[in-house]
C-alpha cells in the first residue's frame, strides 16, 4: 500500500446510481417501468422565457382599475352551439378508472365555479362529472370503451383524441388493481384482468378518414357540439394542418411534459417534443391556412401558473389545458400525508405510482377507503381558488405588457433566456434580436 | 312509407329528420333512395324504425344505431354499424373494413363479404356474416359473438378478450391469444338463434362450425409472454 491519497470514488455521468438502480429494477422484475404523470427531465420550458412589461413606448393598464378580459369562445368555425368559458384554463381529459369518482366530481365543481369546463377521459362519462360539471367535454378514443350515442348528445363538445404528450403513438393501460366492478363495467371487460386501449382507431386511419369520422359525430350530434382534435406533441405542423382539413373546430396540443395515468417510463421521457416547441409551429400551420383565432388552439403539458398560461397565450394559443396541476390542486402529492409516501416506498411531491390504485391522497385510485378520505367539495373549492389565482396571475402580466384582454398578448411580449428556448419558441434572446434558426447572428 | 330522395334533399334533411323521430312510432317505415355511396347515412338514430337503403352506402351507414332496423339494399363502405347500441342492420351484399366495429349490442348481418378489422373493439354486438371476413377480424373483440359462414383471414381475434366467435369455413390464421374452443350444447343453442336472426338458417348447420375465444393468457402481463404482444 503506498501513503499516496486514493482516488475518491467517482460516479459515472453515464452509469449514475439512478441509471444502475433501474438496471437492476429492470433485471429483477423482467418488466418495464410503468408510472404516472409527465416527464420528470428538465426540458427547455415557459420558464425559459419572460414578459418584457411596459415602458416609456409602452404603457400599462392601471393593475385594479381597467378590465382586462379572460373570457373564451371555443368552436366558433362549424358548431352551432360554440361554448363560452369565462377563463381561459380549461382541464384536461383525465379517465374515470385512472381518477376516482370523488375526484372526478371534484373536478367539476372547482371548474363549474371558476367557469371553465372539463373533460372526461379513456373509460367514458360519470353521473359524478356530467353532474358537476356546466360545461363537458366528452373524448372519442381509440378504446371506445363506454362511447354510446347518448353521452355523445349530452355532452357539450367533443375531443377525438388522437394522441397525448406523454405517449405520442402509445395507447392505454389501466391496470388490474384498478379494474373494479364499477369500472369494468363501464369498459366491458372482465374485472381484474390489466386493460389496453389502442393506440389507433378501430374505424378511421388518416386525415380523410377522420373527415368522414368528424362528419359522422357532426351528424349524429346535429352539428350542434364543437368538435376538438387532440394531438400529441409530435409533429405539429403537420398534425394541425391535417385536423383543420378534417374540420376541427379546436385543436388540443399536448406537449411531452403532459402528464398520464400510467404509462412506461421509456416512452414519458423519450418521445415527443416539449410543448415550447410544439405551439410555434402549430400557429405557424394555422397562419398558414388562414385559420388562427378561427379554429382556437388550446395547448397543454406542464403548465403550473399564471405566467405560463400568459406566455402560451402571447404565443399563440387560444387557451390552456391542466392535469397534473389540477391534481396537486385537489390534493394530491401533500407533503401532509408524508407518512403514507413513505410506507409505499416514495416521498411527497415525487409520488407518480398513480396506476397502483393506493394513493393515499383517495384521488388516483378505485379503492373505496381511499377515496372515501377524499372531499369532493373541499377538493372542489382548492380547484376553483388555483384556478382563480391562475387566471389573476395572466391578468396581472398582462395588464402589465398593455393588454386588455389574455388575448392580445403576443409574441413581441416575451425574451428569451436560453439559446434552446429562443429557437424553440421562435422568441428572441433577450437584450437581441436574434432568433437561432430565423435571425441571422 | 316515407321516401327520402337523398340526392335532392341532402344528408342534413335525412339525419335531421331521423333523429326527430325519437320518442315518436307514427312513422315506421322509411326508404332511402339515392344514396351514391354517401358517408354517414341514418348515424345516430333512436327510435323503433324500419329503414331501406336502395344502393350502396359509404362510411358509417347506420352508425351509433339505437332500436332501428336498417337495411342496405347494396354494399356498405367502411364502418357500417359503428358502435351499434342496438337494433339490427342488414347490408345485401359486401361490407368494407370495421364493419360493427366497437358495437355494443343489436345484430349486424353481411349477406356477402367483409373485409378485414370486422368486429374491432367489439363490445356486445352479434355479427352474422355469410361469406367471408378479412384479417384482423376481431382484433380486442371484448364481447359478442361473430359468425361467419366462410373463411376468416389472418391473424383472427388477435388479443381477443371475451367475445365468441365461430367460423364454418378455414382460418388463414389465429391471432395472438386467439385459441379453438370446445362446442358445447348452450354454443350450439346460441349458433342456431343466431344463424335464424342473420337469415342463415337454411345455408347452414350449427355442427358446422368451430368455436375460437381467448386462451385468457395475456389478462395480466408477464414478461415470459412479451414475444405474443
Ligand atoms: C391521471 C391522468 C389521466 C389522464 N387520462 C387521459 C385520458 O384519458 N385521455 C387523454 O386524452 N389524456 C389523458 N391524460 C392527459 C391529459 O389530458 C393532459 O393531456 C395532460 O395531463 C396535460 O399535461 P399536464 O398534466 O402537465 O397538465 C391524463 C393525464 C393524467 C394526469
Amino acid at each position: 500500500m503506498s501513503d499516496f491519497p486514493h482516488t475518491p470514488p467517482r460516479f459515472s455521468a453515464t452509469f449514475s446510481p439512478a441509471i444502475n438502480a433501474e438496471i437492476r429494477r429492470a433485471a429483477a422484475s423482467g418488466i418495464y417501468d410503468i408510472r404516472g404523470a409527465g416527464t420528470k427531465r428538465h426540458l427547455p420550458h415557459f420558464d425559459d422565457l419572460l414578459f418584457l412589461g411596459a415602458s416609456i413606448s409602452r404603457y400599462p393598464l392601471e393593475g385594479y382599475r381597467e378590465k382586462c378580459t379572460t373570457d373564451v369562445w371555443l368552436g366558433t368555425r362549424f358548431a352551432k352551439k360554440p361554448i363560452h368559458l369565462d377563463i381561459p384554463v380549461t382541464i384536461a381529459g383525465m379517465s374515470f378508472g385512472s381518477l376516482s369518482g370523488p375526484a372526478k366530481e371534484a373536478l367539476g365543481r372547482g371548474a363549474s365555479e371558476a367557469g371553465t369546463s372539463t373533460t372526461t377521459g379513456d373509460g367514458g362519462m360519470t353521473e359524478e362529472e356530467r353532474g358537476h360539471s356546466k360545461t363537458l367535454v366528452y373524448q372519442v378514443l381509440p378504446s371506445r370503451y363506454g362511447m354510446n350515442p347518448d353521452d355523445l348528445r349530452r355532452a357539450d363538445c367533443i375531443e377525438i383524441v388522437v394522441g397525448q404528450g406523454a405517449k405520442p403513438g402509445g395507447g392505454g393501460m389501466l391496470l388490474g388493481q384498478k379494474i373494479t366492478d364499477r369500472v369494468a363495467k363501464m369498459r366491458n371487460l372482465p374485472k381484474g384482468i390489466d386493460q389496453r386501449s389502442s393506440s389507433r382507431h378501430p374505424d378511421w386511419t388518416g386525415p380523410d378518414d377522420l373527415e368522414i369520422k368528424i362528419l359522422e359525430i357532426r351528424e349524429i350530434t346535429d352539428w350542434e357540439k364543437p368538435i376538438y382534435v387532440k394531438v400529441g406533441g409530435a409533429r405539429p405542423y403537420y398534425d394541425t394542418a391535417l385536423a383543420v382539413k378534417a374540420g376541427a373546430d379546436v385543436v388540443v396540443l399536448d406537449g411531452m411534459q403532459g402528464g398520464t395515468a400510467a404509462t412506461q417510463d421509456v416512452f414519458i421521457e423519450h418521445v415527443g417534443m416539449p410543448i415550447l416547441a410544439c405551439i410555434p409551429l402549430a400557429v405557424q400551420a394555422l397562419q398558414d391556412l388562414g385559420m388562427h383565432r378561427k379554429v382556437q388552439l388550446i395547448v397543454s403539458g406542464g403548465i403550473r401558473t399564471g405566467a405560463d398560461v400568459a406566455k402560451a397565450m402571447a404565443m399563440g394559443a387560444d387557451a390552456v389545458a391542466i392535469g397534473t396541476a389540477a391534481l396537486i390542486a385537489l390534493g394530491d402529492n401533500d407533503p401532509k400525508l408524508e407518512a403514507e409516501y413513505q410506507k409505499l416506498g416514495t416521498t411527497a411531491d415525487a409520488y407518480d405510482d398513480w396506476h397502483e390504485g393506493k394513493d393515499p391522497a383517495g384521488i388516483t385510485t378505485q379503492n373505496p377507503e381511499l377515496f372515501n378520505r377524499f372531499d369532493p367539495v373541499l377538493g372542489g373549492r382548492r380547484l376553483k381558488n388555483y384556478l382563480k389565482v391562475m387566471t389573476l396571475e395572466a391578468q396581472t402580466i398582462a395588464r402589465a405588457c398593455g393588454k386588455n384582454s389574455l388575448h392580445n398578448l403576443e409574441p413581441e411580449d416575451l425574451c428569451a433566456l436560453t439559446i434552446e428556448a429562443a429557437a424553440m419558441a421562435g422568441i428572441p434572446i433577450a437584450g437581441t434580436k436574434w432568433i437561432p434558426g430565423k435571425t441571422g447572428f | 312509407m316515407q321516401t327520402f330522395d337523398l340526392e335532392a334533399q341532402g344528408l342534413r334533411a335525412l339525419n335531421a329528420s331521423l333523429h326527430a323521430l325519437k320518442g315518436l312510432t307514427n312513422q315506421t317505415a322509411w326508404e332511402i333512395i339515392n344514396p351514391k355511396g354517401s358517408h354517414a347515412i341514418a348515424v345516430g338514430v333512436d327510435a323503433p324504425i324500419e329503414i331501406t337503403v336502395r344502393g350502396s352506402t359509404g362510411y358509417y351507414c347506420a352508425g351509433m344505431n339505437k332500436q332501428a332496423t336498417i337495411r342496405v339494399k347494396g354494399s356498405a363502405g367502411p364502418g357500417v354499424a359503428e358502435n351499434m347500441m342496438s337494433g339490427t342492420v342488414i347490408v345485401d351484399g359486401d361490407a368494407s373494413q370495421y364493419a360493427g366495429a366497437t358495437g355494443n349490442g343489436g345484430l349486424l348481418v353481411i349477406k356477402g363479404n367483409a373485409a378485414s378489422r370486422c368486429g374491432i373493439s367489439m363490445k356486445g354486438i352479434d355479427i352474422v356474416v355469410h361469406g367471408n371476413i378479412g384479417h384482423m377480424s376481431c382484433f380486442m373483440a371484448q364481447s359478442g359473438n361473430v359468425v361467419v359462414l366462410g373463411d376468416a383471414g389472418d391473424a383472427l381475434g388477435d388479443s381477443l378478450y371475451e367475445a365468441r366467435l365461430f367460423v364454418r369455413g378455414s382460418v388463414k390464421s389465429l391471432g395472438a391469444d386467439c385459441i379453438e374452443k370446445e362446442m358445447r350444447p348452450e354454443h350450439l343453442a346460441l349458433l342456431a338463434d343466431l344463424l335464424k336472426r342473420g337469415e342463415a338458417d337454411g345455408k347452414a348447420k350449427p355442427e358446422e362450425f368451430k368455436r375460437y375465444g381467448s386462451a385468457r393468457k395475456l389478462y395480466n402481463f408477464n414478461i415470459d409472454n412479451a414475444s405474443a404482444y
